[in-house]
């Protein structure tokens, strides 16, 4: 059995595991509670809280836990929106987004918000100028995918955050859920990001977290609203077990990075290595990406059928993304890039963790070229 | 399993413990069957299979349709979801919504948003006892009603409202009605077919489930827009990627529940006569907030007229007994309490002086013995 659907989700490490076991057993406590059940599993919470916050070279205060990557697309971006609406209704994103982000975007254009949604090259990269080009004195957030979960396109934040640093009224937001780990993030007062949303279980974390970083200062209207928890800003009784779990996790996903962001370029290498001689072959990530994500097609053949052959040799990859395994709209990140319509319906996307092998890829490369010389057969006549 | 042997915990309306048996349902889960359920290969379609047979095991546990249950990260998300949304669906035909002043914090904060928005809201006070008074209610419904949400059983007295009385009354009426279950899930039959509910919330940590994890019962044929925009999970209702070892888990608790329910209840009504036997005989100066005889058997809440609740707290904890005054979820600080407020009027002495506690599965009769005698030499 091969996983190489990392980005859809992850496995659950066992020494994370073993975490969630033991928080929930030993810490049942309600964190807002005042006796010392609560107390002791109020000073867990802060603990994971500050171990997230030293990783991502930030302040405790500036954390935020969540149930999902969703949930702090949602929150940020409406939250935002409600907070600054007095001082203007302009948005600026990329036609490339995740739909957490895409849909929040949408709904605040029927209320009333403009949105300008900048388009990308081949390589699924935004133009600097058009950037610029689109900022205006009523603009209040800004936001972008940092790695695409479809294709592995990395923005460029340095020189974003360089045009943005002459605006410093705009959020700017980014969705790192498929790029913690796997690039480098400038986070940090020093930097110009307001605010990311990260996803626990991406990173062999268990699902149901959400991390969300705010600086210091920066104001967001919460999107749950109740008894007041995390500041007021995310009511909703704290999921401890899966907090302190994930906060492990992310501890072991930063241990030894560079090592293993260079295993997963390798892995990744071996693949386009590998498959780069097949004349049917179509790339859609460049070499340049995320190093964990390909996407790719075998021309004429939907990518469907690919998952499906590849999963009888008990592979498991997936067609662009899992939240949106349909066309159309939610694909749209190939069709972005120019990619016609025929050609994004081949689409495969292959995603690494760092627990995988090149064993696995050899493998993996080995199945691929049967399936391969089966279904371009027809094309040999 | 838990380690209470020094400690009394008698805060389960706060939350639960987690079963064992949860545990390993959730365990097992994340070791083997970790594919995404929107992943069409077959490690998402075994995902799937178990997403959706928990649903139905918790549709069937209050008489709903599998379809008509969405899962959500807890009960805060399920009550806003159900007032904002619903709120929404419905403000082309009025802009009045009804509440009580006793709800929980995740239903009067969407509220109090809605108000900024400029609805309408009236919160009906209860009474003396804890109890709505449902002439007083129906004198409220007017012709631009859209919502009406009242909880299910009160978190911090536990008093339990007449939801099927109120869901006859509104279903004749097409208005949009709301019920905060979170305190009844699990312990009360809750049956949302012959109560007429529109929209339910539920919550697994407050029944031997995880944390993080809720539902909302939403009626078929009934559209409000979705909360949590993204994906297409949960028939795009709710997105975000499922969380399905948690959500497996919460199905565990239900099964659990649902198997042991009478013995549950039993139990409580044991302890919590046991407990007041004890005050009495201790010869404790207490009175009962409420009325017994409407209220769940696990939640009781005391006034002690010559302590503060703030003292009696510190004190409490100090022996590692665990109660608390109000609820949990108003995190952190100890303020008068808005359900004996609107019980016992703003001046009342028991604002100060009360506190909740809450039995559960895990509570024996030496806890309650040895709570009174530290009470007695508290008190
Ligand atoms: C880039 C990106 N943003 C947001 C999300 C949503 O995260 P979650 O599944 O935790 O809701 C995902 C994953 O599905 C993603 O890849
Ligand atoms: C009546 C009631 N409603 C809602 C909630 C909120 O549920 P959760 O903590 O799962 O968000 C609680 C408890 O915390 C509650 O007691």
């Amino acid at each position: 059995m091969i996983y190489f659907d990392n980005s859809a989700t992850t496995k659950v490490t066992p020494e994370v595991l073993k975490v969630y076991e033991k928080v929930s057993q030993r810490f049942f406590g309600n964190p807002s509670s005042l006796h010392y059940l609560g107390t002791q599993a109020h000073e867990l919470l802060e603990s994971a809280r500050a171990q997230v916050a030293q990783i991502l070279h930030v302040k405790p205060t500036e954390i935020y836990f969540t149930s999902s990557g969703t949930e702090g697309d949602n929150w940020l971006i409406k939250g935002t929106a409600m907070e600054k609406m007095r001082f203007g209704k302009h948005i600026i994103t990329t036609q490339i987004e995740h739909p957490a982000v895409a849909h929040s975007m949408d709904q605040l254009e029927h209320l009333g918000f403009e949105i300008t949604r900048l388009s990308v090259d081949k390589t699924g990269q935004i133009s600097i100028d058009e950037l610029k080009q689109a900022i205006r004195p009523d603009t209040i957030l800004a936001t972008f995918i940092a790695v695409n979960n479809e294709m592995g396109a990395i923005q460029p934040l340095a020189k974003i955050s360089e045009v943005l640093a002459e605006y410093p009224t705009i959020h700017l937001m980014i969705d790192a859920v498929q790029a913690i780990g796997k690039i480098d993030l400038p986070l940090g007062n020093d930097q110009r990001i307001d605010m990311a949303v990260f996803s626990g279980h991406k990173f062999h974390a268990p699902r149901g977290v959400g991390i969300v970083y705010l600086k210091e200062g920066k104001q967001v209207a919460p999107l749950l609203s109740g008894g007041g928890q995390e500041k007021g800003q995310r009511s909703s009784t704290e999921n401890l077990p899966g907090i302190v779990a994930t906060s492990r996790a992310l501890r072991l996903l930063t241990k030894d990075e560079m090592k293993k962001r260079q295993h997963l370029a390798q892995l990744t290498q071996k693949l386009r290595e590998g498959l780069k001689n097949l004349p049917y072959v179509q790339f859609f990530s460049t070499d340049k990406g995320a190093p964990h994500i390909t996407c790719l097609g075998i021309q004429g053949i939907r990518g469907e059928v690919l998952v499906h052959a590849l999963e009888a040799e008990e592979i498991y990859v997936s067609t662009t993304s899992a939240c949106s395994s349909r066309a159309g709209r939610d694909s749209s990140t190939l069709l972005a890039m120019g990619i016609v319509h025929e050609e994004a319906e081949t689409a495969i996307r292959i995603s690494f963790s760092e627990y995988n092998t090149m064993e696995e890829v050899a493998q993996f490369l080995q199945a691929f070229k049967a399936i391969y010389r089966q279904l371009t057969r027809i094309y040999e006549k | 399993m838990i380690n209470m042997t020094a400690s009394i915990y008698l805060d389960y309306a706060a939350t639960t413990p987690m079963d064992i048996s949860v545990i390993e349902k959730m365990t097992d889960t994340m070791r083997n069957h970790y594919g995404n359920a929107s992943s069409i290969h077959q490690y998402g379609r075994n995902s799937k299979k178990l997403l959706e047979h928990a649903r139905k095991t918790v549709a069937e546990y209050i008489n709903a349709l599998p379809e008509e249950i969405i899962f959500t990260s807890g009960g805060t998300e399920s009550d806003n979801t159900a007032i904002l949304m619903g709120a929404h669906a419905r403000s082309d035909r009025g802009r009045h919504i009804i509440t009580t002043a006793v709800e929980h914090e995740a239903v009067l904060k969407p509220l109090k948003r809605l108000e900024a928005e400029g609805f309408e809201v009236t919160y009906l006070p209860v009474g003396i006892t804890g109890e709505l008074d449902f002439e007083h209610f129906k004198e409220a419904v007017r012709q631009d009603t859209i919502l009406v949400s009242i909880m299910s059983v009160n978190n911090e007295v536990g008093t339990i409202f007449p939801i099927e009385k109120i869901g006859a009354f509104l279903s004749e009426r097409d208005i949009l009605f709301h019920t905060d279950a979170v305190q009844a899930f699990g312990p009360l039959k809750i049956d949302v077919k012959k109560a007429k509910i529109d929209l339910l919330s539920a919550s697994a940590h407050k029944i031997y489930g995880p944390k993080g994890v809720g539902f909302l019962y939403k009626r078929k044929n009934i559209a409000i827009p979705s909360f949590m925009l993204g994906g297409n999970q949960e028939r795009k209702q709710r997105a975000g990627t499922e969380n399905l070892p948690a959500i497996v888990g919460f199905e565990q608790a239900v099964c659990h529940m649902k198997a042991n329910r009478a013995q549950f209840n039993q139990h409580a009504v044991n302890l919590r006569e046991q407990l007041i036997y004890e005050l009495n005989h201790q010869a404790i100066n207490f009175q009962i907030n409420g009325n017994l005889s409407q209220q769940v058997p696990h939640i009781i809440n005391l006034y002690f007229p010559n302590k503060l609740a703030e003292q009696l707290l510190i004190q409490l904890d100090l022996k590692q007994i665990a109660v608390s005054a109000g609820s949990a979820c108003t995190a952190g600080s100890i303020k008068p309490s808005h359900v004996l407020q609107s019980m016992y009027g703003d001046q009342s002495d028991r604002l100060m002086h009360s506190i909740r506690v809450s039995m559960g599965a895990f509570t024996t009769e030496k806890d309650i013995k040895d709570f009174v005698k530290v009470l007695k030499e508290i008190v």
